[in-house]
């Protein structure tokens, strides 16, 4: 067969990419747009929106909150998928199968019922909403990310080197220190940043566990009932877009670094 | 006794994986197992205003199942809707995503690395942006309507664009992209090119080889793609609430109803219950039937 040249099958696949990437474009695009109006023609070039943006107290407020909820979950979830993985790679034990199948179940049911789960467990207690829910909520979230992100990685790991060096007289904890964790230190920061964007853009969980106070998605969803208001969600869509970008790519190149060529992926194989 | 656990923990790899699987496993239990036993719990209860009896009652399912009545009706009508969204979103992103799962695993040899990107990219942009992203495009201002007024095309704004159950197929089938398009890639992938080879020496055409060999070995992939967004999507909340309207709202919307304003946490928990029964049992049909189809190859 003939598998350099299929003119057909590359203008559909340009043609779906252009499906998938136009529409987030459009925030941008509108965000720099004068007036409150989103539609075309668009009306003239403006910072307007971005102005209002750095103008609002409260959107500073949600973004404070996310980032700290963002990385004390993501390293929490790192740490938790750390251990797993390294059980995972490094040992064959009895119910294998059904520990990763338990520690992927939040990722895979549907949102809103591990949502509605946290917040009935949360007020049967009587313990107030707030951040500490949704943090507990985005690390059972992230953990299984991680783990996927940490398994490829671990996969490519030389177990003969940690026993060179317990051979030449390291102690267990001098020997991860030394030489596993520098090797895994590349996966394991992937890791974190890919949960941390994770977090920082979970938006049902945060819905239902919120007490008085909010993360950046809930302020966005607040403020899009209101005309006026919108604009400058546009413009803080279109920062987002930028810093996620960067941020993803950057996890992705930790991802691949340092592993030989037939090692590197960037799929999330379960 | 420690230095039992000591050397019983040299020898076992048991005890080893499981010391260091416990900080995760303690997390899954103690934040999903218990709460979606208190869940399960709570739908067997029975609120007046504030007040929750505890006495266990079936009431809240026959509430939802008995169509005579106003909410049943609403309750079953959104469980169907929910389910039949979520597998036309799942069919639809699938047809539309293998073509190019399959493009990246057979014709592109250089900068695999940079089309995996570019497949992912989006989906780690605030999914709460992608979807509104769509309410700028089908809406009745938005740039489909406005562009073909602008032409001549149409008079007044096309209303199924928008607030409709096309609209909510398509969002999630956009913002559910990247779920398709990796494992489908994966299974792809695998594939031996030698056996594709032999089909064509073998005198297959193009379309035989195709549905004889590629198809059949890329079934795993498929039905991971297809789980992989039927089970979450079944539950999405935010895509029906921002472009569905009333026709495309989804059993999420209700649940969240008496999760907040509506205050009927039981029979929210029984809605939810039902919706996690639904999900497992489509998902365990699904597998069954792939156990027998792929036993035959």
């Amino acid at each position: 067969m003939n598998l350099t040249k299929n003119r057909t099958l590359y203008i559909y696949v340009l043609l779906y990419f252009a499906f998938l990437y136009i529409p987030v474009m459009f925030l941008p695009l509108f965000s720099f747009n004068e007036g409150i109006h989103m539609a075309f023609p668009l009306k003239g070039f403006s910072t307007q929106h971005y102005e209002d943006m750095w103008n609002s107290p409260q959107l500073f407020d949600a973004l404070g909150n996310s980032i700290y909820v963002g990385v004390v979950s993501s390293l929490i979830a790192t740490m938790l998928a750390f251990f797993a993985s390294r059980a995972f790679t490094k040992y064959k034990f009895w119910g294998q199968s059904l520990s990763y199948g338990a520690i992927l179940t939040p990722f895979l049911i549907p949102e809103i019922i591990l949502a509605i789960a946290l917040l009935v467990i949360w007020v049967s207690i009587g313990l107030p909403l707030g951040l500490t829910p949704i943090i507990i909520g985005h690390v059972l979230f992230c953990t299984p990310f991680c783990m996927i992100i940490l398994i490829a990685r671990m996969e490519g790991f030389d177990n003969h080197l940690e026993e060179a060096s317990r051979d030449l007289g390291e102690g267990v904890l001098m020997t991860f220190w030394r030489v596993s964790f520098p090797i895994l230190l590349p996966g394991l920061i992937a890791a974190f940043l890919l949960g941390f964007i994770i977090s920082f853009d979970e938006f049902l969980l945060a819905m239902f566990l919120q007490g008085s106070d909010q993360t950046l998605p809930i302020y966005m969803w607040g403020q899009l009932r209101f005309a006026r208001r919108l604009p400058h969600v546009l413009a803080l869509g279109a920062v987002i877009i930028v810093a996620t970008s960067l941020i993803v790519m950057l996890a992705y190149w930790l991802r691949n670094v340092g592993q030989p060529q037939d090692k590197q992926d960037l799929t999330f194989k379960m | 006794m420690l230095k039992w656990w000591n050397s019983f923990y040299a020898k076992s790899d048991n005890a080893k994986a499981y010391v260091l699987l416990s900080p995760a496993l303690i997390l899954v239990v103690i934040g999903m197992a218990v709460p979606l036993i208190a869940v399960f719990s709570v739908s067997f209860t029975t609120q007046a205003s504030f007040v929750i009896d505890y006495t266990p009652t079936f009431d809240r399912y026959i509430e939802f199942m008995d169509t005579s009545t106003r909410t049943g009706n609403v309750l079953t009508t959104l469980l169907g809707r929910s389910l039949s969204i979520s597998f036309l979103v799942a069919f639809f992103t699938l047809i539309t995503t293998y073509p190019v799962a399959y493009y990246v695993a057979f014709y592109v040899k250089k900068n695999k690395m940079l089309w995996l990107v570019l497949m992912t990219l989006p989906f780690w942009t605030s999914y709460l942006l992608r979807v509104f992203a769509w309410k700028l495009i089908l809406g009745h201002g938005g740039v489909i309507n406005a562009s073909l007024m602008t032409v001549g095309f149409i008079d007044e704004p096309l209303g199924f664009l928008m607030y409709s159950q096309t609209a909510v197929v398509i969002t999630l089938a956009h913002a559910w992209a990247a779920f398709a398009l990796l494992p489908l890639y994966v299974s792809l992938e695998k594939i031996d090119h030698s056996l594709i080879e032999a089909s064509y020496d073998l005198g297959c055409t193009k379309f035989e080889t195709f549905w004889r060999v590629v198809w059949p070995l890329s079934l795993p992939g498929v039905i991971g793609a297809v789980l992989i967004i039927f089970i979450p999507t079944v539950g999405d909340y935010v895509t029906p609430a921002l472009v569905g309207g009333t026709e495309g709202r989804m059993l999420s919307n209700m649940i969240q109803t008496y999760f907040g304003r509506a205050n009927n946490f039981p029979l929210g928990a029984a809605s939810a219950v039902i919706m996690l029964i639904s999900v497992a049992l489509i998902t365990f049909a699904v597998n069954v039937v792939t156990k027998r189809l792929t036993q035959r190859l």
